[in-house]
Order: C-alpha cells, then sequence, then structure tokens
C-alpha cells in the first residue's frame, strides 16, 4: 500500500492520537499525519498541507465536524479526499447529515481499530 | 442494545440505571480493553480529585459526570494512550473523552432520543474540594463501577 498522508480533526489530543494509532494497526502506512483542533484548524491546515484522507469528529468548539465537510470543497487540494467521521453522534440525522455533506464514512465512538480498519481501508482502493 | 423510550420515561431511575452501567461497560471494554463491573456504592466511594462532566440539551437536559482519584484518571489515560501517557493534560483528555463517550453511548442506546439530544463540549475539574450545583433538578441516576479494583462513579442528572 501506499504510504498515506491523514489529516485528523478533534479537539481531543488523546483521541487524535488513538485515531492514528487504529490507522496504523489497520496496516495503513502513514506518511504523514497533520492533525487539528476543530474545522477551522483544518481548513487552515490543508491550505499548506495535501493529504489523502481525513477523519473528523462532529462536536468541536469553534468550526464542528459537518461544518468543516460542508466547506472542505473549497480547498482545492482537498476536493475528493476521502472524509470519514469519528463522533460520539450516533443519530441517524447526524449520519445523514454528514454523507449529504460529502462525508464517505461514519464511525461512532467507541470504535475498535477492527471498525477503522473496515471503513477506512475501501475508501483508499484496499480490502479491509 | 436499544430501549424503547415510552417504557423508559415511565421510571427514569429504575430503567437508565442499566442502560447507564451498559453504556460505561462498552466504553471501557472497547477503548481501554478491560472490564468493569457495577459495585455497592455502599462499599466503594469514590475520590472526586478528578471530575469530568458533559452536558446534555434537548430530550435529554442534564449533565452526565465521571468522578475518580488522579490515581485512578491516570490509570484510565495509560489504558487509552499506552504508558507513554503521564502529564496532566493527557490526563484531563483522557477523562474528558471518556465521559464524552459514556454520555454518547449512553443517548444513543435510547430509540428516539439520541435524534433530539445534543452533547455539549466535556469539561475537567481536577481537586476534589468544590460542590457541583446543578440546574438539573429531576431524576439522578448514579452507578460506582470497580475500574482495576478502584471505583469510578457514573452520574446522570435531568431535569423534571
Amino acid at each position: 500500500m501506499d504510504k498515506i498522508r491523514a489529516l485528523i480533526v478533534d479537539d481531543s489530543s488523546v483521541m487524535r492520537k488513538i485515531v492514528e494509532r487504529s490507522l496504523r494497526q489497520a496496516g495503513i502506512d502513514l506518511d504523514k499525519v497533520v492533525e487539528a483542533s476543530n474545522g477551522a484548524e483544518a481548513l487552515a491546515a490543508l491550505q499548506t498541507n495535501t493529504v489523502d484522507l481525513i477523519l473528523c469528529d462532529i462536536n468541536m468548539p469553534v468550526m464542528d465536524g459537518l461544518e468543516f465537510v460542508r466547506q472542505v470543497h473549497t480547498v482545492e487540494s482537498a476536493k475528493g479526499v476521502p472524509i470519514v467521521m469519528i463522533t460520539t453522534e450516533g443519530s441517524e440525522s447526524h449520519v445523514v447529515q454528514a454523507l449529504t455533506a460529502g462525508a464517505r464514512g461514519y464511525i461512532r465512538k467507541p470504535f475498535t481499530p477492527e471498525q477503522v480498519k473496515e471503513h477506512v481501508l475501501p475508501l483508499l482502493g484496499k480490502k479491509p | 442494545m436499544s430501549t424503547d423510550i415510552s417504557f423508559v420515561t415511565r421510571s427514569h431511575e429504575e430503567n437508565w440505571l442499566p442502560v447507564l452501567e451498559l453504556a460505561v461497560e462498552e466504553v471501557f471494554e472497547i477503548m481501554l480493553g478491560c472490564r468493569v463491573r457495577p459495585a455497592a456504592q455502599s462499599e466503594h466511594t469514590p475520590s472526586r480529585e478528578f471530575t469530568a462532566m458533559i452536558g446534555l440539551a434537548g430530550a435529554l437536559c442534564g449533565i452526565l459526570t465521571v468522578c475518580c482519584s488522579a490515581k485512578t484518571a491516570g490509570h484510565v489515560a495509560r489504558g487509552m494512550l499506552g504508558d507513554t501517557a503521564g502529564s496532566e493534560a493527557e490526563v484531563v483528555d483522557a477523562l474528558g473523552e471518556i465521559c464524552n463517550m459514556i454520555a454518547g453511548n449512553f443517548k444513543n442506546k435510547l430509540a428516539g432520543t439520541d435524534e433530539r439530544c445534543m452533547l455539549s463540549v466535556p469539561s475537567v475539574i481536577s481537586g476534589g474540594e468544590y460542590n457541583l450545583h446543578s440546574m438539573a433538578n429531576g431524576n439522578s441516576v448514579e452507578t460506582v463501577l470497580l475500574f482495576e479494583g478502584a471505583p469510578i462513579a457514573v452520574c446522570l442528572q435531568l431535569e423534571s
């Protein structure tokens, strides 16, 4: 598998580390991990970083994950980059909002590394 | 597990306790790889050196708190991050996330409630010398669970 550059967006640094560890446990060879603690920081990070995959929380201060997904298409380099939401918000309406806004996957916290593998690998063209 | 809200609303205290305990057990099992089990509150009084709290608004309106000793909070952080976790910032962050996931997991188990209930971002108090005065003056559901032999108290206070 080619090396992957990932953007992980979560207001918890602990959760960002757990998501990164889960990606590695899924067998994803990470070339670079960019971190952001909210949607606004993530949009700013995408101005100077090109990534292959975005994993994003929903409940965050400043700019939440749903708003980030709605705005991410304004960043040219991020167009077409798969986004997977990882969040405690498990309601159908949140899932629909996220997928309608452009997210390609949805993982509910708490999550296992296997769930990350199952949802993320197909988006990178790999079998889980 | 999913619970019918019409059944649940008949008796919060009686019916929500097992749902809350299951939500806590699942979070610890999935995120820390360990089992926690409910314990008799009379035999285990958790320290309040660390208190994580998160607000609920909408169909459920109130606050969920997670209280434990500093030592236990450190164990929780190491359970999530491995032995590298050590700073107070990491301990605070880890406990806040546990509280967040318990609240989310709990409301997701109440069919019909998860759609109409929002969570705040979590906050954490370190230091046990405080009194918490919640404006949620309705039902209260509390459980104490043992994590590596140490008690953790999880309390849900809701507006009536």
